[in-house]
């Protein structure tokens, strides 16, 4: 009989003691959720790494030496703007790639370059062949010192003056600008879509939440909102306004947070008659709590199951208004300006190829991190 | 009975695989069904009792679903070895099948006729006009009125009864030897549900169908069946005629059952007692718009003028049928929607305060929700949902002091405290009503509106609550508006009972008063139905 009822209501496990931790159990649970999904984790870390490298780009590919020394001076080229009359020369700002400079600082002092010795709009003037060149490690080592001064035994004929991804149709380093781009498609991506699902949801709260005339309004405001093309407008304001990364930010913001309003709003209509959100104003809970507590979490993972969607979105959109070329202001450093620069240039399917393996990288890792994201807060989910 | 039985279970096993984890739901299971039988599979939810009968006809969801023993024999066919077709031409032709849940087993777009008409020209290849006429025919022998009105009705236009009756005029369709019902009637009304039992056993006559009932209430079994299985965990543990296993059960997990019902009364209502709540010619209309103003036309009467005393440390019962105003009575109560009439709380008028201003009694008014499952809130863990009115009321608490109020009461609603951290899921359906009682709980509430806290719960764990709740009445001195069709539940806990229908009281008084010397018809037939299992003649109740 005892343990019948046992079994009856049974089902309970003793539990482990733990001392007050870091996460709250919940948090815990996700997070072993998360880790539970292979290829998420490693997405994570693999992007992680890359998205911080990339944040110090400048100490990865750029044209200046991270730190240099000259007569006894300790300088940092990377932060501060020497003018070149320090080291004898007449320019307003130094150009350390120049043979006269580097010979200079190398006489009296040294120079510690980063690994990739040229920024994204560094043209190199020493490709063996006409612009575009071809990846370094396709010449021999003739060919690829030839145009030095001094030829193969040149001090310039270094690892570090590689085009390990060979150069655009101007000269300029591909790795380099892959790097450089990267860092601002992703820092575009995360912005826009953080900003828009600040809008959105809020917008797909109040209308699921209080339904009624709010939502009915509402919902006609998107219907005519949505419907003015993006595209055209873009074009329109890029006549008047130059085209920058906020500016651009700023027009695609104003109609993507859309995309989140029909998914918050109908979790909201579907969850404010739930017999715990009656359980909760019985309490006398406010409808802010509510909504923040109670329906809010609920909305999170559809919002969370469209995130990476539309950061992906995002940069897509960044990408393919580069390759238009209704995007950034030219020279900057975009995939979409190298997707256009490999279209143009067949005879250099490096171009193509180094801009297709990178956007599709970044985006199935951004795919797979979203997709262990929302197994995490899937409350039902479980994982052995 | 005929030497071999029609339809006979030999050894049956399923295993569910979900990734590398194997669960064994049904563990080498026997019994057979002969011409004309009904035997019924009894156990509480989990049991594999539903698994069992969906493996007959191999409705589980393979290949997570396997089958690692065991024999489907009907008609000495093998079941479980018959390809796709052969087994199409079992379903709902010779064997079918009638589901819990009557409101999701119809298409809600597609009409009645349709519905039935359909299963004719599948199985029969029937014309128009002809399935026309037997459905006529179907739809009369399962005692729908008027049926020529109700073919063109959709599922939504009738009650639960009458779209359990079209159920069964669908499965009988096509005058199947064997029947499955899978709980027909536990979503239905006590009244309902005895019509519906009735209607069954009558057309098992009839045809002398077979039938296989699957029930968690032992109430009906006593009633229906021949023979009896009791299942556990998987296993049936007992097996018999009816009235032996009644009379002599051996099993311990048999006598569990048996044992189960609520008992009890509800300890001497004191009259003098101080009155927490009362309610005046409580009236919610809801009033019904029509045309481009949206002017009111007329009104829904969900509760017409009704009168509530309750008072401290005793129970007041509200039964009656669905759609009697039973919930919309208790929700204007605790006023959570908005109601004409006056209502007092502690002494105080609180029928004009607004939602606001009502928050300060909200901590002495609590409710707990039928539905254990919806009511407690999916992505919080149990500790987050008790202390939620804890952060309201009692803003003044740390968190450490509250926390030690959610250890002990989970502890006075006998729930370990270390399973605070986890989330409603893991619960089975009676723990989570326990921690929907235990949010009330913990803020010390003075009167606790019960709106069916038992009937989505197992019988044995009904009985567990109902102890539960009058223990705590007891020891804090609460007082209990308990909203209920289940009459045996009231009964165990209520001093008064008020009958509703169709928002008016029907009758009123103490609960022995009600039970021992019923005055209306209706409460006689409320009573009938859920003691005995029995039906009113017609008209007294719905249907």
């Amino acid at each position: 009989m005892a343990d019948v009822q046992m079994k009856a209501e049974g089902g309970v496990v003793a539990p482990r003691a733990l001392p007050k931790p870091f996460l709250s159990p919940i948090n815990q649970r996700r997070w072993r959720n998360f880790k539970a999904n292979r290829r998420g984790y490693w997405s994570l870390w693999v992007f992680l790494v890359l998205f911080v490298l990339s944040l110090f780009a400048e100490f990865i590919a750029n044209d200046k030496p991270i730190l240099a020394s000259y007569k006894g001076e300790l300088l940092f080229p990377v932060l501060v703007d020497y003018p070149e009359e320090k080291f004898g020369g007449f320019l307003a700002i130094t150009d350390y790639r120049d043979p006269t400079i580097s010979e200079e600082i190398d006489a009296n002092g040294w120079m510690v370059w980063p690994p990739i010795r040229y920024s994204y709009r560094t043209v190199n003037n020493g490709i063996p062949e006409a612009a575009p060149a071809k990846p370094s490690w396709l010449y021999t080592k003739e060919q690829r010192c030839g145009r030095y001064l001094q030829g193969v035994d040149d001090p310039a004929c270094t690892l570090g003056n590689w085009n390990w991804l060979g150069t655009d149709d101007q000269a300029r380093d591909v790795l380099a600008r892959v790097i450089y781009g990267f860092r601002i498609s992703v820092l575009f991506g995360l912005v826009l879509t953080a900003a828009s699902a600040l809008i959105g949801v809020s917008a797909g709260a109040i209308q699921g939440y209080f339904g009624g005339w709010t939502d009915l309004l509402f919902q006609r405001f998107i219907e005519i909102w949505s419907s003015v093309p993006v595209l055209y407008l873009i074009l329109i304001i890029a006549a008047v306004l130059p085209p920058g990364f906020f500016i651009l930010l700023g027009i695609m913001l104003l109609f993507s947070w859309v995309a989140f309003v029909g998914v918050v709003r109908a979790e909201f209509l579907r969850a404010r008659n739930f017999e715990y959100v009656s359980a909760a104003r019985a309490l006398g809970v406010s409808n802010r709590t509510i909504i923040f507590r109670h329906l809010l979490p609920n909305a999170m993972v559809a919002t969370l199951t469209f995130l990476p969607f539309i950061l992906n979105g995002s940069i897509t959109t960044l990408t393919s208004l580069d390759f238009l070329g209704f995007g950034l202001p030219p020279g900057s450093p975009s995939l979409g300006e190298l997707l256009r620069q490999g279209q143009r240039n067949l005879n250099a399917p490096w171009l193509g190829i180094t801009g297709f393996l990178s956007l599709s990288i970044m985006l199935s890792l951004l795919i797979f991190i979203g997709e262990a994201v929302r197994d995490a807060f899937d409350p039902r989910k479980t994982f052995k | 009975m005929s030497d071999s039985p029609l339809l006979s279970i030999r050894d049956l096993s399923v295993s569910f695989t979900q990734g590398s984890d194997e669960t064994l739901a049904v563990d080498h299971v026997s019994f057979d069904i002969g011409r004309g039988e009904t035997v019924a599979l009894v156990g509480e939810s989990g049991s594999g009792k539903s698994v069992t009968a969906l493996s007959v006809l191999k409705l589980l969801p393979y290949p997570a679903a396997s089958h690692p023993s065991g024999q489907v024999l009907y008609k000495g066919d093998d079941l479980l070895a018959s390809a796709e077709p052969a087994l199409r031409k079992v379903r709902g032709n010779e064997i079918a099948m009638i589901f819990q849940e009557p409101m999701t087993s119809l298409n809600p777009l597609h009409t009645i006729e349709r519905q039935v008409g359909e299963i004719l020209k599948l199985h029969r290849g029937l014309g128009e006009n002809a399935a026309r006429r037997r459905t006529l025919e179907l739809l009369n022998q399962v005692g729908i009125r008027d049926p020529e009105k109700r073919l063109d009705a959709f599922p939504h236009q009738l009650s639960g009864g009458q779209r359990q009756r079209v159920m069964i005029a669908m499965a009988l369709a096509n005058e199947p030897d064997v029947l499955i019902a899978d709980e027909p009637t536990t979503a239905l009304d006590v009244t309902v549900q005895a019509q519906i039992l009735e209607l069954l056993a009558e057309l098992r006559r009839a045809k002398s169908m077979s039938m296989l009932f699957i029930t968690h209430d032992l109430g009906i079994v006593r009633k229906i069946a021949d023979r009896v299985c009791v299942m556990t965990n998987g296993k049936i543990v007992e097996s018999g005629p009816t009235e032996e296993i009644f009379a002599n059960p051996q099993h311990a997990y048999t006598r569990h059952l048996i044992a189960a019902e609520p008992k009890g009364r509800p300890p001497k209502a004191d009259p003098e007692a101080e009155t927490i709540m009362q309610g005046k010619e409580i009236k919610v209309w809801f009033p019904i718009k029509k045309g481009l103003l949206r002017r009111t036309v007329d009104h829904v009467k969900g509760v017409d003028g009704v009168d509530v005393t309750v008072r401290a440390g005793q129970t007041l019962g509200v039964v009656g049928e669905s759609g009697s105003g039973k919930t919309t009575l208790g929700l204007a109560l605790a006023r959570m929607i908005s109601s004409e009439g006056q209502i007092r709380f502690t002494g105080r008028e609180i029928d004009r305060l607004s939602f606001r201003q009502m928050r300060p009694y909200r901590h002495a008014l609590q409710i707990v929700f039928q539905d254990p499952y919806g009511s407690l809130s999916p992505r919080m863990s149990v500790a987050e949902i008790i202390q939620e009115g804890l952060r309201i009321h009692e803003t003044g608490l740390s968190p450490e002091e509250r926390d030690a109020m959610v250890v002990d009461v989970l502890k006075e609603v006998d729930l370990d405290p270390e399973t605070r951290f986890r989330y409603p899921h893991e619960f089975s359906g009676g723990q989570r009503q326990r921690i929907a009682i235990a949010r009330a709980m913990v803020l010390k509430p003075r009167f606790v509106m019960l709106d069916e806290p038992t009937s989505a719960l197992d019988m044995s764990v009904q009985a567990q609550v109902v102890d539960l709740l009058r223990d705590l009445q007891k020891r804090h001195n609460l007082a209990y508006l308990f909203i209920s069709h289940d009459l045996k539940v009231v009964r165990a806990l209520a001093n008064e009972v008020i009958v509703m229908r169709a928002g008016k009281v029907v009758e009123t008084g103490p609960a022995e008063q009600i039970f021992e010397a019923p005055q209306t018809d209706y409460t006689r037939a409320l009573i009938a139905a859920a003691f005995n299992i029995e039906t009113a003649p017609g008209g007294v109740v719905s249907e």
